[in-house]
């Protein structure tokens, strides 16, 4: 078999097979309308956990700042979904009707020039698709051609989370403030907070998920993530044999921007608001984390690290209301001492083997698994 | 009547035969627990009347949520309102229950984070189908939640003053609007200080900013004196200085603020070291009660006023059973501010709502509520048409011991969540 080239292994596709089941025949069957919603939404962070997975995990990149792209994503979504709620006759009781209700509260008369694009559904996908793209681009160019790396450019993309939170709240008559932007009505004339809708927003979600996951398959697999690995274990080396480093290192931070967009534009739909409580430094951290539990190498542990830390927090907060963070506090100090790889580490070092085994191929780590030639950090 | 019928089925089927069989084996089994029941039965009316819609009501209970932070930035100001609100249910529970069902209580964490009310808020009216919710704090948390009651149709007692703007069938906002709470303070300045200058200081958010466009509109129009600055500051804010020098710069006879939460504790300290005395000064502080003020320490603050509904130091004889009853349930330490003791106020007002409605169902209540009227610890209070409530504004200043002195207290004031001419 040869090494890093196979887009996925055999027990590579038995895993994306057990994990579209799991996502998409098990959950739905078994659990009512009401909590597929919740995994809707907690899929909405994987998207950001992929994304970290590769920037992190693969390119040696930590971004303690990915709540940003989340944020903008989500925003834009939110916008296109509050003008169409916002209609002549939904708004009539305002001093100026048709606008959002947040900008009549704040003394704006006329719809703010750049709210304008967002009345066109098309220009909102590309607005979602675009935007986080070119803010990463930017962030990255500024960063990675000054060599800007490691601790320093995690600090800094903290900032501009920090920096988008203020604006965002500072400038409540043209986003909404603190509360967001709230009231989410209809897409396209079609309503979205019924269950039905919740339950089509959540097989979108999914196949958006694993079509995402393919995509960071094939570009982990190829030699594009041979370099990334190479370039996070040695830089210098990497640099003198004549790639561009930075640009690598750019790519990958804007792939990883435009995952966190999309998870933020299918939080918007399913949960029927956005505010800049996602944009800050608290949920950027936290999505690092459902990476770290998942096992940062891994593109599958991450949508289980991020399924199952969300769980535990749904779970523990209804059952314990008064002492659920220090037992969510307790998983992950726990899972971090015991198990620096995260769930995919214990799969790798338990079942996989045997998976192999059964298989019919040899028992040896997958292929393009970097975290075998990684020394601990 | 009903065993002819199932004799019939008996020859259908083997599993009719079983099914039949346990029926009327529970039918048996039930004989006695009717007979303990009666007396029970004949003060609570049947079930199937006085729920409609599917809502957890048995026979003996019913179900209702509490929706809070406990956790977060917002734990210190929302817990009191949780006291409140667990208070109010232990005493309604003594007294009999509503329509002769005890209260259960199903607590959810809204951790300070709107998302998890908004979740959390679909659970206890999906998942637990409670009859009624107390709870949100924070304006952002409500907006939260807002959608989700509407949807689900639920009942939501809201217990903090805040910024109007806002009408729903589904909830009964327990708290003072903007106009209640700012006109009130302002006509007393102007006719009592004879005020004409004011320097507006708030939080950057949606309830100082429109208290504060109330505020200005009738500042010009009614009172005949002007703004002289007007600075807003993020949540969290602990940098004032700037500010302080502006407003040493303008001596404006009021400075009014609207600041909220942990940024009051730097600004009343940094206030002090900059040399402004609040025993000559005149400073409103709109979002401080008697809860704020112990963190900000009472040394810091005396002087200023305020303007609530409710004070602990209310004299009369309804406020000191409260307050005692308070003190005994949770502690001899505790203080008490305004939203808690609006949130104290709501399940009593939900009780009243069914009893009139002679139902639990969420449209009978919202159609019952309005007129309804509670001697509560602030006075008589009554639901208006548009769920929120009539109440008196007081002026009061703080004290050293922390405690406030009422200085002026207004007649009932009518609610006006969408004030014509200041909007």
């Amino acid at each position: 078999m040869p090494n890093g080239t196979t887009f996925l292994t055999r027990s590579g596709w038995l895993n994306l097979a057990i994990l579209a089941i799991f996502l998409l025949v098990v959950l739905p069957l078994v659990v009512d309308p009401f909590r597929l919603n919740l995994v809707g939404k907690y899929l909405t962070y994987a998207f950001v956990a992929l994304g970290l997975v590769m920037c992190w995990g693969y390119g040696g990149i930590l971004s303690l700042g990915q709540g940003c792209f989340f944020g903008l994503g989500g925003y834009c979504m939110a916008m296109y979904l509050k003008l169409e709620a916002s209609s002549i006759e939904n708004t009539k009781i305002q001093s100026t009707p048709g606008i959002p209700d947040f900008m009549d509260w704040n003394q704006i008369t006329a719809l703010p020039a750049f709210w304008v694009p967002f009345k066109s559904f098309p220009l909102t996908i590309i607005a979602i698709l675009i935007l986080p793209t070119i803010l990463a681009f930017v962030i990255g160019a500024a960063m990675f051609k000054r060599r800007v790396g490691g601790v320093y450019f995690a600090i800094i993309t903290q900032a501009i989370s920090s920096i988008l939170t203020i604006l965002i709240v500072g400038q409540q008559g043209y986003t909404g403030g603190v509360n967001g932007i709230t009231d989410l009505r209809t897409l396209n004339g079609w309503d979205i907070r019924s269950d039905h809708a919740h339950t089509i927003l959540y097989f979108v979600c999914v196949i958006l998920l694993i079509a995402c996951l393919l995509l960071a398959q094939y570009v982990t697999c190829s030699k594009l993530g041979r370099i990334l690995v190479a370039m996070r274990e040695k830089e210098d080396r990497v640099r003198f044999s004549g790639y561009s480093v930075a640009n690598f290192k750019i790519f990958i931070f804007c792939l990883a921007a435009v995952f966190a967009a999309i998870g933020g534009a299918m939080f918007t739909l399913q949960v029927g608001f956005m505010s800049p409580t996602f944009v800050g430094i608290v949920p950027s951290i936290e999505m690092v984390i459902y990476a770290a539990v998942g096992g940062r190498f891994s593109l599958f542990g991450a949508i289980y690290g991020t399924l199952l830390v969300n769980f535990a927090k749904t779970s523990f907060s209804e059952s314990f209301p008064e002492l659920w963070l220090f037992g969510l506090g307790a998983l992950f100090i726990g899972v971090v001492m015991l198990f620096p790889n995260g769930l995919a580490g214990i799969y790798r070092s338990t079942l996989d083997p045997y998976v192999k085994r059964l298989l019919g191929s040899t028992p040896r780590p997958k292929s393009a698994d970097p975290s075998v030639s990684q020394p601990a950090e | 009547m009903s065993l002819l019928s199932e004799e019939k089925d008996v020859s259908d089927s083997k599993n009719d035969l079983n099914s039949s069989r346990r029926q009327i084996l529970k039918g048996m089994a039930a004989l006695p627990a009717v007979g303990l029941m009666a007396p029970r039965a004949y003060a609570a009316a049947a079930t199937s009347a006085v729920n409609t819609t599917g809502l957890a009501v048995t026979d003996t209970t019913v179900t209702v949520g509490i929706l809070h932070s406990i956790t977060g930035t917002m734990a210190i100001s929302e817990i009191g309102a949780v006291e409140g609100e667990k208070l109010a249910i232990e005493q309604i529970n003594a007294a009999g229950g509503v329509l002769g069902r005890q209260i259960k209580i199903i607590q959810e964490d809204g951790a300070s984070d709107w998302p998890t009310f908004a979740e959390k808020a679909k659970k206890l009216l999906v998942v637990d189908k409670c009859a009624s919710v107390y709870g949100c704090f924070t304006s952002a948390s409500r907006k939260a939640v807002l959608p989700v009651f509407e949807q689900y149709n639920g009942m939501l007692y809201y217990p903090t003053f805040y910024e109007g703007l806002e009408q729903s069938k589904n909830v009964i906002y327990t708290g003072q609007e903007a106009t209640q709470q700012t006109l009130a303070v302002l006509n007393w300045l102007g006719k009592e200080k004879h005020a004409k200058t004011f320097y507006f200081i708030g939080s950057d958010y949606i309830w100082p900013r429109t208290s504060n466009k109330i505020a200005r509109k009738h500042i010009e129009t009614a009172l005949g004196g002007s703004v002289v600055g007007e600075d807003y500051f993020p949540l969290g804010s602990t940098q004032f200085a700037s500010v302080i020098n502006k407003i040493k710069l303008k001596k404006p006879d009021v400075i009014f603020s609207t600041v909220v939460g942990g940024s009051n504790v730097s600004l009343y300290k940094q206030m002090k070291a900059a040399g402004i005395d609040l025993s000559k000064q005149l400073l409103i502080a709109l979002a401080v009660t008697e809860d704020e003020t112990k963190g900000i320490g009472a040394e810091n603050i005396a002087g200023a006023y305020t303007c609530m509904k409710y004070f602990q130091s209310i004299d009369t004889p309804e406020n000191k059973t409260f307050v005692a009853a308070y003190k005994k349930m949770w502690g001899a330490d505790a203080v008490i501010g305004d939203p808690q003791q609006a949130a104290y106020e709501s399940p009593f007002l939900w009780k009243a709502a069914c009893e009139k409605a002679g139902s639990f169902d969420i449209d009978k209540i919202a159609a019952a509520s309005p007129g309804i009227t509670m001697a509560a610890p602030e006075g008589e209070v009554k639901i208006h048409p548009n769920h929120h409530l009539w109440s008196k504004s007081r002026v009061a200043r703080a004290k050293l011991d922390g405690q406030f002195e009422i200085v002026y207290t207004s007649e009932l004031i009518e609610p006006n969540p969408f004030p014509k001419g200041y909007q």
